[in-house]
């Protein structure tokens, strides 16, 4: 059989598909709306940083981590096809990552940033 | 079976029936996410504890610093890099789409606006371009900060932001590097779905740069 010059360096994409790499991936409409979703997030994070009485507020950080941690899941799981990948590529984005936030959490009650209150 | 297709087309079988350099570049982003960690703790630690200035988010005034200084981070220009990086993402998937869907003429409709979704050529070099913008903010933002006496040898707060940052900036180049790359080989011999995996890691490579930015952005710049 006579391969393209790249064919066997390359799979194609019907093997991408049968190595349960390649599921449907979302359609332009979709990538459009995650795009928006992503931008008005950004729009009322800045926002919020201009409101003085917000910030002194105790919502101000949990809120900001909030939204930052959805804009980190959408991109991740919608861009990064991880939503529709394989569970193999889950475990190595997402174990390394929780060990790594784990270790952040750590480090900051370490070094006295985050405190638990004994009474 | 999955792995007599792989080894069909000169590829050795696997035993997880994936592509390695798929299972490879999500161990590197796996790998990456504890770098990027260990940088983001380390600011995190280091943050408030500067004894001169100046600083990310208050005024500096004498003793602290020889003159007064204003809040040193610049919000409004950093949101506008963080909307262009964020958009060179969408021109990353739908550059990835082109790519997957070359064999399939009209896959994206009709009109102009179909044609230019299916150029993968646009959208790599709008990706590409997108990414040096950003950098571009980027170099903006760290010469004003030496223009105010911010270093990295100026203070903790110096030290932390330009090595976390530069390090940022410094994987964004490769990934400049790498969607120039791709481009130049879409055009010359144009890439197609049988490309899709060299792309899509790239891709992936691409969007982890975002999110890892994402995190800093708030992080750094908004969580005073």
């Amino acid at each position: 059989m006579a391969h393209e010059p790249h064919s066997h360096s390359e799979p194609s994409h019907a093997d991408h598909a049968s190595m349960g790499e390649v599921h449907e991936h979302p359609t332009w409409k979709q990538y459009k709306w995650v795009a928006l979703i992503l931008t008005v997030i950004t729009v009322i994070e800045v926002w919020v940083y201009y409101i003085p009485s917000f910030v002194e507020s105790r919502l101000f950080v949990p809120a900001l981590l909030s939204m930052s941690a959805v804009k980190f899941a959408i991109v991740v799981a919608y861009y990064m096809h991880l939503k529709y990948d394989h569970k193999l590529f889950r475990a190595l984005f997402t174990g390394p990552l929780i060990i790594a936030i784990l270790t952040l959490i750590v480090l900051l009650f370490l070094f006295g940033h985050l405190a638990i209150s004994a009474g | 079976m999955a792995t007599t297709a792989v080894a069909g087309h000169g590829h050795p079988p696997t035993t997880t029936g994936l592509d390695h350099r798929k299972v490879a570049i999500w161990a590197f982003i796996g790998s990456e996410c504890m770098l990027f960690t260990s940088l983001i703790s380390t600011y995190l630690i280091y943050k408030g504890r500067s004894v001169t200035g100046p600083f990310p988010h208050k005024a500096c005034s004498p003793p602290q610093c020889p003159t007064e200084l204003k809040a040193i981070l610049d919000i409004p220009v950093t949101s506008i890099s963080t909307f262009v990086l964020l958009m060179s993402s969408l021109a990353m998937v739908l550059a990835l789409a082109a790519v997957e869907n070359k064999d399939k003429p009209g896959w994206a409709g009709t009109g102009w606006w179909a044609g230019v979704l299916e150029s993968s050529k646009f959208w790599l070099m709008a990706t590409a371009i997108l990414g040096a913008t950003f950098l571009g903010f980027q170099a903006y933002e760290f010469t004003s900060f030496v223009h105010e006496g911010l270093t990295i040898r100026t203070n903790l707060f110096g030290s932390t932001f330009f090595t976390l940052t530069g390090f940022h900036g410094a994987h964004v180049t490769v990934g400049v590097l790498w969607l120039l790359t791709l481009y130049a080989i879409d055009v010359r011999r144009g890439l197609g779905p049988k490309d899709a995996l060299i792309v899509d890691i790239s891709a992936l490579y691409w969007h982890f740069v975002d999110v890892v930015w994402i995190a800093i952005f708030t992080l750094v710049y908004l969580i005073r």
